[in-house]
C-alpha cells in the first residue's frame, strides 16, 4: 500500500514541478521568477526524500540537506541583488 | 509492518504531495506576485513537512533508527520560508512589481 | 562568568552543538569533540555581527508558542488551498500594523509568524522599527486582522522577550 500512495506522491510532486516551470518560464516579473525557483528547489527536496524512501537508501539525505541550505542562500542572494544591485555591500 | 503504520505513512505521504501539488498550482493561477507569495510560503512547507514525517517514520518502523537529517531539512525549511518570503516581497516592492486594482491599501517605500 | 571562558553567547553554542549531533552520523567520540570545537569557535569568529541580545524573561514559554504557530500553519494552509483550488477571486489588501515589541529578534519572530499563519505575508518594517507592512490574502476587515495577530502572536511573544 506504501508503495501506491509513494507512486501517487511522486506524481503530484513531478506535477507541481511541472506548474512551477511553467511560472519559471511565463514570468512575468524577474521575482515571479526567482519565487518559482525558490518553490522548485523545495520541490526537488520532497523528490529526493521520495526516491530515498523508494529506493530503500539513506544516501540522498545530504543531498537533500545541501539543497535546503543552498537554495535558501541562492533566493536570498538573488533577491538582495534585485533589491541592491549587489549581493555583497 | 503493522497496517496502521502503513495506513500513516501512506496518509502521510499523500497529504504531503496534495499541499505541494496545491501551493504548485496557487503559484501558476493566482492574478498577481503578492498573492502569488502566499501559495508556496504556506502549502508548500506543510507539503514538504508531512512528507519528511513520513519519511522519518517509514525509516523509524524499517528498524533503521531515526535518521535526524530530515529532522534538521524541516526545521529549516520552516524556517526559512518566511525568510526568503519577506525579501522577496521587499524586492518586489522595490521594483514597484504592480499589484491586482482590487488591493486595498497600497505598499509604502522608503 | 561564561563569557571569560570563550563562550559569549551559551545558547548559541549550546544549538551548534546539538546540530552538529544531528549532522553527524551517530553520536561518537568524534562529534562529541568537533562540536564541543565548533559550539566554542563559531560564536568567538561571528560575534562582531550579533545584535544585541535580548533578554528571554520566559524561555519555557516558547515551546508552548511554537507549538501554537504550528497547528495555526496547518490551519493557514487549509485557508490558502481552499482559495487556490475555489473560483472566488482572492481579496488581497496592504495593511500597516503597529507593533509594540522593541527587541529586533522578538520582531523578527512575529514577522516570520506572521508569514507562516492565515492568509498574512510580512513585506516590510519601517525604518524606525513601529510599523510592519503585511500583506493579507483575502480580508474583509483590515482591523479584524490586525486584532487576531495582536491577540495571538504579540501578546505572548511580549510575554516571552521582556
Amino acid at each position: 500500500m506504501i508503495t501506491t500512495a509513494l507512486h501517487i506522491t511522486i506524481a503530484m510532486v513531478t506535477l507541481a514541478v511541472l506548474l512551477n516551470v511553467y511560472r519559471l518560464i511565463k514570468g512575468p516579473d524577474a521575482p515571479d521568477r526567482i519565487l518559482a525557483l525558490d518553490t522548485l528547489y523545495v520541490n526537488a527536496i520532497a523528490l529526493i526524500i521520495l526516491l530515498g524512501i523508494a529506493l530503500g537508501t539513506r544516501l540522498y539525505m545530504e543531498a537533500a540537506l545541501l539543497i535546503a541550505v543552498m537554495g535558501f542562500v541562492g533566493t536570498v542572494a538573488m533577491a538582495k541583488y534585485l533589491k541592491r544591485g549587489s549581493v555583497i555591500e | 509492518m503493522s497496517p496502521i503504520a502503513e495506513y500513516l505513512i501512506a496518509g502521510l505521504l499523500l497529504i504531503g504531495g496534495a499541499f505541494t501539488l496545491i501551493g504548485a498550482i496557487g503559484l501558476a493561477r493566482m492574478p498577481d506576485f503578492y498573492t502569488r507569495l502566499h501559495a508556496p510560503t504556506k502549502a508548500t512547507t506543510v507539503g514538504v513537512g508531512a512528507i519528511m514525517l513520513a519519511s522519518i517514520s517509514y525509516s523509524s518502523y524499517q528498524g533503521a533508527g531515526i535518521d535526524t537529517a530530515e529532522l534538521l531539512i524541516t526545521v529549516f525549511l520552516f524556517m526559512t520560508a518566511p525568510v526568503s518570503a519577506n525579501i522577496l516581497a521587499k524586492s518586489a516592492m522595490h521594483l514597484g512589481v504592480k499589484h491586482m486594482p482590487e488591493t486595498r491599501g497600497k505598499p509604502w517605500d522608503q | 562568568m561564561l563569557a571569560r571562558i570563550g563562550l559569549p553567547q551559551p545558547f548559541l553554542s549550546l544549538v551548534l552543538f546539538l546540530v552538529w549531533q544531528l549532522l553527524s552520523d551517530g553520536i561518537s567520540g568524534g562529534s562529541v569533540v568537533m562540536g564541543a570545537i565548533l559550539a566554542w569557535a563559531l560564536p568567538l569568529l561571528t560575534r562582531g555581527f550579533w545584535p544585541e541580545r535580548p533578554a528571554i524573561v520566559k524561555g519555557w514559554l516558547l515551546p508552548l508558542y511554537v507549538l501554537r504557530v504550528l497547528l495555526d500553519i496547518v490551519v493557514a494552509s487549509l485557508a490558502v488551498a481552499r482559495l487556490v483550488l475555489g473560483t472566488r477571486k482572492p481579496r488581497p489588501a496592504f495593511i500597516s500594523y503597529p507593533i509594540s515589541l522593541e527587541h529586533p529578534l522578538a520582531i523578527t519572530m512575529l514577522a516570520s509568524t506572521i508569514s507562516l499563519t492565515p492568509g498574512t505575508v510580512s513585506a516590510d518594517v519601517s525604518d524606525d522599527q513601529r510599523l510592519l507592512l503585511i500583506h493579507a490574502l483575502d480580508v474583509d476587515d483590515e482591523q479584524e486582522v490586525i486584532d487576531a495577530i495582536r491577540q495571538r502572536y504579540e501578546k505572548p511573544l511580549q510575554e516571552i522577550f521582556q
